[in-house]
């Protein structure tokens, strides 16, 4: 009786922590962190498509206004890490031109609760910078119950 | 033929792997020297450098944009908003120890900001600032 009875609330807090949950996979080169996460977090590659990994890749030249070029093997290496473990384009829905994690369908349906005036925040800056409200978005922790801005917090 | 003494110093220092901040210094003022007699590096040159406004580039028209007007202090970057950790050495003993990685750093923020290449003067200049700031 004892473990029907636990069995339903460990699913409950259960499932919204792994849905959550975007870990960067153990085998992301180093030259990911050290070419990508250098300006801005190594995101996640599961945070966009493939597609839109290659596209980004493609246009590092003028990467959001920004000569960010990674020549050589190692562009390769980064390039087809990310494809390999690049997110669900259905679930992701597009991501604009030039593609940008923060306009995934995805994305905007989780962040649809925050008010305008957070995004301009000088704490936040910008929708790139995750770590400015999820503390542990470098190791993949997005959840809405460890939001560093206290009054986000859910 | 005085510059091969200096690419030579140069290539040497960029195949090590982990370098001091004065061998770092001391290859680029190799490399000023070859183009220009006499050159020594000038950490007030340096600071100069550091906190001039070049205008290219409105959201980062200087050094200071992104690493602010200490190099002893945390940054954060202009743009995206992440953390930068600060550019002295006496602040953060990481810096200048790579030699590849500083080249790859000089090329990117001095295009970004200044809207070319720095001279080997000018990093030389640069790194004898950073070392020296207290």
């Amino acid at each position: 009786m004892k473990r029907i009875a636990i069995t339903p609330l460990l699913l409950a807090t259960a499932l919204p922590a792994l849905a959550d949950r975007v870990p960067l996979p153990a085998n992301a080169p180093p030259a990911y962190q050290a070419e990508c996460g250098a300006c801005h977090m190594a995101f996640q590659p599961a945070l966009l498509s493939a597609n839109d990994w290659r596209r980004t890749m493609a246009g590092l030249k003028d990467h959001f206004g920004t000569d960010a070029t990674v020549d050589g093997p190692a562009g390769q290496e980064i390039g087809s890490f990310l494809e390999r473990n690049a997110g669900n384009a259905g679930k992701l829905g597009s991501a604009g031109e030039p593609p940008r994690i923060s306009q995934t369908a995805r994305f905007v349906r989780k962040h649809r609760e925050i008010p305008a005036k957070y995004w301009k925040d000088p704490r936040i800056k910008s929708a790139a910078n995750c770590e400015a409200c999820h503390r542990g978005a470098a190791d993949g922790n997005y959840s809405e119950h460890d939001i560093v801005i206290r009054e986000l917090r859910r | 033929m005085r510059t091969l003494p200096a690419l030579c110093l140069l290539l040497v220092g960029i195949a090590a792997q982990a370098e001091t901040p004065q061998r770092i210094g001391e290859t680029y003022a190799a490399e000023a020297a070859g183009r220009q007699a006499g050159f020594t590096p000038s950490a007030q040159r340096g600071e100069t450098l550091f906190r001039q406004r070049f205008g290219n580039n409105d959201k980062m028209p200087a050094c200071t944009s992104c690493h602010t007007d200490s190099p002893l202090s945390a940054g954060q970057h202009v743009v995206t908003g992440k953390a930068i950790r600060p550019l002295a050495v006496a602040a953060n003993g990481q810096r200048f120890s790579d030699p590849a990685k500083v080249e790859k750093w000089f090329g990117r923020n001095c295009k970004e900001v200044m809207a070319r290449d720095c001279t080997p003067a000018e990093k030389a200049d640069f790194v004898a600032y950073m070392n020296e700031v207290r």
